[in-house]
């Protein structure tokens, strides 16, 4: 007998999609309606050929071998009492539970506790620390906004949902036209799918978005005659058009992306949009968001605020307090200055991400662990994979949308193989450290642990000048 | 003036953390004391005779304390932090936050520093006679209140955020630097005696940059208004002067709208 589940959420992107309808047969997925294409193929990832069932160890070899649950926790727990400085590093893939599970672990660990941010919408955090964050939920932009601005992201292909539920075509209490209603303006250096379904592109040249702020912020202010004839590529009447549009409009949103927080400056790409929006308020009303990644990638730095006081690059190391200072305690920063000296990747693919330099520091010269359900590039080169159950598919629990609004989700499917939850993984590893303590094992900089073998390491690593 | 001279003598397998290497820490102690000043890597802390070789003795109070450091220090992070008095000279390259939230005495640093040099610093003198990584002079992570005193000079290039959230004292950077100078800046003086690549001045209220060589990308909020002859850091030249950042709030003084101001060499 097949079962209908309705009302599921989507396990992949920052949009959340909670509609999502699945049918079920015998623990196996037969149908996943309402998602788009990649939030589909994690489900049937969940029932493909090849899943990892137990933890693994890589031998002498290079091969792996089934070790148990409690072999691989043991393993774990050693190497982060025993570290002088571990890194626990991913998080943007699992719920809540996990992630405050893992803040116990790191607390007892002196670890560097860190999220996918790091490399991502971290940038955003420092700007928010500086300037405040006038934002909303996505519920008010559909309703409200009828100035929508896509700023440095790709929602068409990144977060294939969010404009036909968010930020172009619904149709919400005071938008009842749609996107008939609804001014959309992309900036972008390239003319995205995004850009293809926007009223106005500006094509801003490549790491100049903060220059174009600035125009705008000086129109904001009142120094129109004091713009320049081009500013980042764009002619002063596209930029007095577009100020036109933003003080006409009853609301104006902006979503910015990885545009302004890869490229220089970050941060101060953030908070100079986020000033923008002060300016704006002054006129009409404005918010904004950040479009983040993962669907909880917004969850640790919720989860770890509470816990620790900040969101992300958490340095534990002092025993005493907490240290934060991206540029020193961030993830990349640690591993290229070869400041950690073990690594566990949860939740996220450390090896996919990181730049290829700083991951072969990591992967060629500290014992790794992968907590993960599939085995992604980290796996590869890990000495332990721990599998675990794959959140919003096979376990439940509470993450955060890009617009910071809980959502529970639910599991549909039981764990494959009855294998453990991230949460049920870390408090295992949690009691056996302090089992270990207790046993009088200590940090002395000294482990024994798999050498990494010569041929994985996937790039040459040319001699340091 | 007495003087301290410590020799490192053990390499971290990490980095070291010598937040209390400063003359505040040193003043009145022993040589066995001084031994026992803990050093940090990670989790575990060393007493910093385990690591090093300490010779000479301390002065009775910060300000008659000299500290020389030899050996290789470039994985060493935090020197001279907080300090009040006294002085540092280091033989070395050092690492991230030398001279961090100093407030007064001297660290003279004879090699390249890393990133957050004299972050949050209040006072004193912080001389690098070698290059500077990024963050120079800049504000803690959402602080609105960055470098408030003291001068603080790099002989050579530098990264970006320098003077980030300013409100007093002197950076000068005799190389070029890359993006952001006085961002946010509420007062203070950057001096930059080679080029810039942009964003100088951006989001700034007040506080003033001289710029000797080249702006790759100005600011768009930056009005030309005119000439002025000045003398800075012993030199004498001609300088554009400029106003900003238009895109900016900014007081208003005896009637007067208060701008940052920019001048860049003629
Ligand atoms: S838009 Fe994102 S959350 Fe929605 S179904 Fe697609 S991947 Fe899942």
């Amino acid at each position: 007998m097949s079962e209908v589940i309705k009302n599921v959420a989507c396990p992949y992107c920052g949009a959340c999609c909670d509609d999502l309808v699945v049918t079920v047969e015998n623990g196996k997925i037969l149908e996943v309606q309402n998602a788009c294409v990649i939030g589909t193929e994690i489900y049937h990832h969940a029932s493909r050929e090849g899943r990892v069932g137990s933890p693994r160890m890589r031998q002498p070899d290079g091969t792996y071998k089934d070790i148990t649950y409690d072999e691989a926790i043991d393993y774990t727990a050693r190497m982060l009492i025993k570290a002088k400085k571990p890194l626990i590093y991913g998080f943007g893939s699992t719920n809540c539970e996990g992630q405050a599970a893992a803040g116990r672990v790191a607390e007892e660990a002196g670890a560097v506790l860190d999220n996918c941010a790091s490399i991502c919408h971290g940038s955003s955090f420092l700007a928010i620390f500086d300037t405040g964050y006038p934002s909303c939920t996505l519920g008010e932009v559909k309703n409200r906004a009828d100035v929508v601005i896509y700023w440095g992201s790709n929602a068409a292909h990144a977060h294939p949902r969010h404009m036909s539920r968010y930020g172009v075509f619904p149709r919400g209490f005071f938008t009842n036209k749609g996107h008939r209603g609804r001014k959309v303006i992309t900036v972008d250096p390239r003319y995205t799918d995004t850009a293809r379904c926007s009223d106005i592109f500006l094509q801003v040249k490549q790491g100049h978005d903060y220059d174009l702020f600035d125009a705008f912020r000086m129109v904001m202010r009142g120094y129109v005659d004091d713009v320049p004839e081009i500013v980042a590529g764009i002619p002063k009447e596209k930029i007095l058009e577009v100020c036109d549009i933003i003080k006409m409009g009853r609301y104006v949103h902006i979503f910015f992306g990885m545009g302004l927080c890869h490229s220089d400056g970050r941060n101060h790409n953030v908070d100079i949009a986020i000033n923008l929006v002060r300016d704006i308020n002054e006129i009409t009303k404005c918010t904004i968001m950040a479009m983040r990644g993962h669907y909880n990638i917004a969850g640790p730095g919720v989860v770890w605020s509470w816990q620790f006081g900040f969101p992300y690059c958490i340095d534990l190391s002092k025993g005493s307090h907490a240290h934060m200072n991206p540029g020193e305690t961030s993830s990349v920063d640690l591993a290229n200055r070869g400041e950690v000296d073990a690594f566990i990747n949860i939740g996220t693919d450390a090896g996919a991400h990181f730049p290829i330099r700083s991951f072969e520091k990591l992967g060629s010269r500290v014992p790794m662990v992968t907590i993960d359900p599939s085995v992604n590039m980290a796996a590869t080169v890990s000495d332990v994979h721990i599998p675990v159950a794959i959140v919003g598919v096979e376990t439940g629990g509470i993450c955060y949308r890009m617009d910071n609004v809980p959502i529970q989700y639910r599991a549909v499917v039981p764990p494959y193989n009855g294998i453990l939850t991230d949460e049920e993984l870390f408090n295992r590893i949690l009691n056996r450290m302090l089992e270990l303590k207790t046993e009088g094992i200590e940090c002395d900089g000294k482990w024994e642990y798999a050498k990494p073998l010569p041929s994985l390491i996937p790039v040459k690593i040319e001699p340091e000048a | 003036m007495s003087t301290v001279t410590v020799t490192l003598k053990k390499q971290p397998e990490l980095y070291f953390e010598a937040d209390l290497i400063t003359p505040d820490q040193f003043a009145g102690k022993s040589a066995e004391e001084i031994g026992a000043v803990e050093i940090s890597e990670g989790k575990i802390k060393y007493p910093l005779s385990t690591v090093a070789t300490i010779g000479g003795a301390p002065g009775v109070t910060a300000a008659e304390t000299m500290i020389v450091l030899n050996g290789d220090w470039s994985r060493v992070k935090r020197i001279g932090q907080q300090m009040t008095a006294g002085e540092i000279v280091i033989n070395s390259n050092t690492d991230m936050y030398t001279g961090g939230w100093m407030k007064g005495g001297k660290i003279t640093v004879n090699g390249d520093v890393d990133s957050f040099t004299g972050i949050a610093m209040a006072g004193g003198e912080l001389m690098v006679n070698g290059k500077a990584e990024n963050h120079v002079g800049c504000a803690y992570r959402g602080d609105w209140r960055g470098m408030t005193g003291g001068v603080l000079r790099v002989t050579g290039s530098a990264g970006n955020d320098i003077g980030t959230f300013m409100r007093g004292g002197t950076i000068i950077i005799e190389g070029d630097v890359f993006i952001h100078v006085l961002t946010h800046g509420e007062g203070g003086t950057i001096i930059i005696k080679g080029n810039v690549e942009g964003r100088v001045g951006g989001q700034a209220v007040k506080g003033a940059v001289y710029v000797f060589g080249t702006i790759k990308y100005m600011m768009p909020g930056y009005k030309y208004v005119d000439n002025v002859e000045a003398e800075i850091d012993g030199e004498k030249a001609v300088f554009a002067h400029y106003i900003g950042d238009l895109g900016e709030r900014h007081p208003t003084s005896k009637n007067q709208i208060v701008f940052a101001n920019l001048y860049l060499k003629k």
